[in-house]
């Protein structure tokens, strides 16, 4: 890491901030520029001699400078290459978001009830919604890397949710993210707010895609959801970023009181990928549940960092991820599960399993465990290794051959992590998705 | 039948009991050292300090060739290089100051010994009160000992029926001197001079130590034990232990350790090197009860070891068993490197901390050959304001095909103000491997121990009895008088309820 000249990026990326245009940004906001300004003078890039990048290595990234786009050019995205790059298939209400700037024309709002936000974080921080913004907006982000402070420097737009007091959203809302071709060489400084009050429910798919171009580009995400006593959300990220795509995002979940939140992250296409959830349980009562699938392949990166802390006394966690590792890829993941002195009668959950394809893939595994409270059920578990040759043998027995076997047992082992998902526009095409993706080729 | 009420009543008591049981492990936390006592033994004792010259000195007294004050130079030299001490370690300590450590004590009175009768008395008095048989009558066991007093080895027990055998068990200095050869061709294949911080340092002015060679298709016809203690003040210990299994050949060692009570923190920085060829097999026990300091964490061992074992040769098989009871700080991975195909890897350990101890310990498995295997079984008991941590590595290179890696960790906590810590990682680059870990955390069962006491088993026999179950599989692998020696020590570290 040292060849690379560390200073140099981060100073480029300091010089381009005054290409941000400032003309109505509101002081405060200005103000967290700056912060965010000073914090990447201070940070270092992650490289792999730093604990938590160990096994990441994304010099690829760090050794270029990819500039944030400051204002929404003319994309060219229509409703046609919209319905191309959609996946979700079914009933949603939809926000679209070219490079990370909100297109207000391309959404729908199908069945939202009226009070219900969602919009791009540009225009709420103007609008009717600037307290909110302003009383959550960088409040949540506790873990800080150069990536997420170069995030903050260049906040300029992204989704905005927001969910009044006791107010059930049954739909589900679908913020969808298009990398163009003109993200080429370019990162997207893409923020995401959701806010439920009180008693809210919602069913959220963050959804990532990308039109293949041929040179690399970086979407850098930063969410902040902020979930209120007895609120409720189910969030579905899908990643399908282009072949060259970069996506580094970090989501940070704030759980108060009896709040649930389930998450469901599918890593599915993109040059590197990293998610790092870090969810802080702070109220009691409090629920989480985080699945995972990432289906690695190539000599792509992915990587899920997950940080789970349990303040308060009371809450439970469970944890599964899943990962089907083939070609020269490599794929890390870290379920850190911190249990503070006071968060007695925590129930905490992890497993990882992960299903090696190719004799040339690489998996690290780091479940961890910090517990500080003495009464508390913790546990965690993680295996690697491929299909049990038995079990192909029974298969083949009964006349079935190998290529299919092996297909029909990945497809099994990817549908545990997908049938946990009850998200019926999601479900059906990522089934299909992941079917075609295995079944042998004839 | 018994009223609802009635019921209540019943389990609030039991409750209750439960509760007292808990508070007596607590108790039991709080209880004294009983190694804590140090000899009247006169001691040449080097002036504190570290350079060269320091180095040249320990060589020079120990009247070693010019080869073996290179291999220490070169150690000084990286050492000084490496700069500062790892800090990855989830542990917390002022950092020794190694310009005021003495590298080296001897018990004066060094001239050569024919017989142990000519140990010195009050030396052997020390082992006695240890409870080491050094002198050959008082063989009960049939183990032969080595015993590391401060820094040099004071009376190697049962020389005759190992040399009969072609077993090398001696002192590191005597081995230096007779076997140079065996010592040139092992020191440092297995933890290079400049491994980490604390190797380097040991491979520089590591003092003593001990050296074993089994020879081709030799059975060592009895256990080999060495018995560590620090006595002198303001001495860091330094030992380096070699041990070599030929083709074949199949030995079980022993080591123990104790320290006197002290204010201060004192450094034991050792470092222990396994070759296995071909169809060996080599067992390395351990039972580490260094001070641990007082109920508010002061004084105590530093005790940073570098353990590893190399399976050489195919079919070898490595196998590390400890139970870690003393030391202020605790920073100890012995690990095992599977070079051989269906070579075999194992490491069943106990760390039990209590008050202001904290230990970070675990162990390293490296597949590289075909068809190998490792197992691990880490049991963590945590207790007072402790901090214990298992810290452990499995990595599966390309071309270790088929390998077999399974790991389980326990964690149990008593009391409220203790910590437990997995930090496992595996890293994977083989498709036919299968890995597993898992992990579990919790505290004594309150239901098991209300099954014992509903039994009429009061409640420190229960508490006792749920211990020992957890630890059991870690000392099934120990040698039957240290699985004693361990469930006593278990006792004793627990004192008031257990044992």
């Amino acid at each position: 890491m040292s060849e690379i000249p560390q200073s140099k990026v981060r100073d480029a990326y300091l010089a381009l901030t005054a290409a941000r245009p400032n003309g109505n940004t509101p002081a405060w906001v200005q103000a967290l520029h700056a912060e965010g300004e000073s914090l990447l003078r201070e940070t270092e890039l992650p490289h792999t001699r730093m604990e938590e990048w160990r096994q990441t290595n994304i010099n690829a990234i760090n050794e270029r400078t990819f500039a944030p786009l400051t204002d929404a050019p003319d994309h060219g995205v229509d409703a046609d290459s919209v319905a191309a790059l959609r996946f979700v298939n079914g009933v949603c209400s939809e926000s679209v978001f070219v490079n990370g700037f909100h297109v207000p024309g391309l959404g729908s709002r199908k069945d939202l009830p009226a009070k219900v936000a969602v919009t791009g974080l540009c225009n709420a921080q103007l609008g009717d919604h600037a307290e909110t913004v302003k009383a959550h907006l960088n409040h949540h982000l506790g873990a800080r890397n150069a990536y997420t402070a170069l995030n903050t420097a260049f906040l300029q737009d992204g989704a905005f949710v927001h969910v009044p007091r006791n107010t059930v959203v049954e739909t589900p809302i679908h913020l969808l993210f298009l990398a163009t071709p003109a993200l080429e060489d370019c990162s997207a400084a893409i923020r995401n707010l959701i806010v439920l009050e009180e008693g809210a429910q919602a069913t959220i798919i963050l959804s990532f895609a990308g039109n293949a171009g041929a040179a690399a580009y970086l979407s850098n995400v930063v969410d902040e959801i902020s979930l209120g006593a007895n609120a409720s959300l189910t969030l579905c990220k899908l990643v399908r970023e282009g072949a060259q795509g970069n996506h580094l995002a970090t989501t940070e979940v704030h759980q108060h009181r009896d709040s649930r939140f389930h998450a469901h992250t599918f890593s599915m296409e993109g040059a590197v990928i990293r998610n790092q959830l870090c969810v802080n349980l702070a109220g009691e009562g409090a629920e989480c549940k985080l699945n995972g699938l990432y289906l690695n392949d190539g000599n792509r990166l992915i990587d899920n960092a997950l940080q789970l802390t349990h303040t308060v006394p009371r809450c439970s966690s469970r944890i599964a991820y899943k990962g089907i590792l083939d070609g020269k890829s490599k794929s890390v993941f870290t379920g850190k599960v911190n249990v503070l002195r006071d968060a007695q009668k925590t129930d905490s959950n992890q497993i990882s399993n992960n299903l090696m394809l190719s004799d040339t893939a690489a998996i690290d595994a780091k479940p961890q465990l910090e517990i500080y409270a003495d009464d508390v059920k913790c546990t965690h578990g993680a295996t690697v290794g491929s299909s049990p040759p038995e079990i192909i043998f029974y298969f083949r027995s009964r006349g079935i051959d190998e290529a299919t076997a092996r297909g029909m047992l990945t497809y099994g082992f990817a549908g545990e992590i997908v049938d946990e998902m009850n998200i019926d526009a999601v479900h059906a095409p990522l089934s299909a998705y992941i079917y075609d993706k295995y079944s042998p080729k004839i | 039948m018994a009223s609802s009420s009635e019921r209540l009543e019943t389990a609030k008591y039991a409750g209750s009991r439960v509760e007292r049981s808990n508070q007596q492990a607590k108790d039991a936390s709080e209880r004294e050292y009983k190694y804590g006592w140090s000899s009247a033994i006169d001691a040449e004792t080097i002036p504190i300090g570290l350079n060269e010259d320091t180095v040249r000195l320990i060589s020079a007294k120990k009247e070693e060739p010019e080869w073996m004050l290179e291999w220490r130079l070169k150690a000084y030299r990286s050492w000084a290089k490496l700069g500062d001490e790892p800090s990855w370690a989830k542990v917390r300590y002022t950092k020794p100051d190694f310009q005021s450590i003495s590298y080296y004590s001897a018990p004066k009175s060094q001239a050569k010994k024919t017989s142990l009768d000519e140990v010195d008395p009050e030396i052997l008095k020390t082992f006695e009160k240890l409870g080491i048989p050094l002198q050959e009558q008082k063989r009960l066991t049939g183990v032969a000992v080595d015993a590391v007093f401060d820094s040099v080895s004071v009376g190697t027990t049962h020389k005759g029926i190992l040399a009969k055998k072609g077993v090398i068990f001696c002192s590191f200095s005597e081995a230096v001197k007779e076997h140079p050869e065996l010592v040139q061709k092992y020191l440092g294949s297995v933890v290079p001079q400049n491994d980490n911080f604390y190797a380097a340092l040991n491979s520089a002015v590591f003092s003593d130590g001990s050296f074993v060679y089994v020879p081709k298709g030799v059975k060592c016809p009895m256990d080999l034990s060495t018995y560590f203690r620090i006595n002198q003040e303001n001495t860091g210990q330094f030992e380096r232990t070699l041990i070599i299994a030929d083709e074949g050949a199949e030995v079980s060692y022993l080591e123990g350790c104790t320290a006197p009570m002290r204010d201060e923190n004192q450094l034991h920085a050792a470092v222990v090197e396994i070759v296995a060829h071909k169809n060996a097999t080599v067992r390395y026990s351990t039972v580490q009860n260094w001070y641990a300091g007082d109920a508010e964490g002061k004084g105590g061992i530093y005790n940073f070891v570098t353990k590893r074992g190399k399976c050489l040769g195919d079919n070898s098989r490595i196998s590390w068993t400890q139970v870690e009871t003393g030391s202020a700080i605790t920073w100890k991975y012995p690990s095992c490197i599977l070079m051989g195909d269906n070579s075999v890897g194992e490491f069943y350990s106990v760390a039990l901390t209590n008050n202001h101890q904290q230990a970070d310990t675990g162990t390293k498995m490296i597949h590289l050959g075909k068809n190998t295997r490792s197992t691990i079984i880490s049991k963590t008991i945590s207790a007072g304001k402790s901090d214990n941590s298992y810290r452990g590595l499995v990595r599966v290179m390309p071309k270790a095909v088929n390998s077999r890696s399974y790991t389980q960790c326990d964690s149990l906590l008593i009391g409220s103000l203790c910590g437990a810590h997995t930090f496992p990682y595996i890293d994977v680059r083989n498709h036919s491997a299968s890995v597993e870990h898992e992990a579990s955390t919790s505290k004594i069962s309150e239901d098991q121990l209300f099954y014992c006491q509903s039994r009429g088993i009061g409640p420190e026999d229960a508490i006792s009895m749920v211990i020992n179950g957890f630890c059991k599989e870690v000392f099934d692998h120990l040698p039957m008088e240290f699985a004693v020696e361990a469930t006593n020590l278990l006792g004793l570290s627990l004192e008031g309820s257990v044992g």
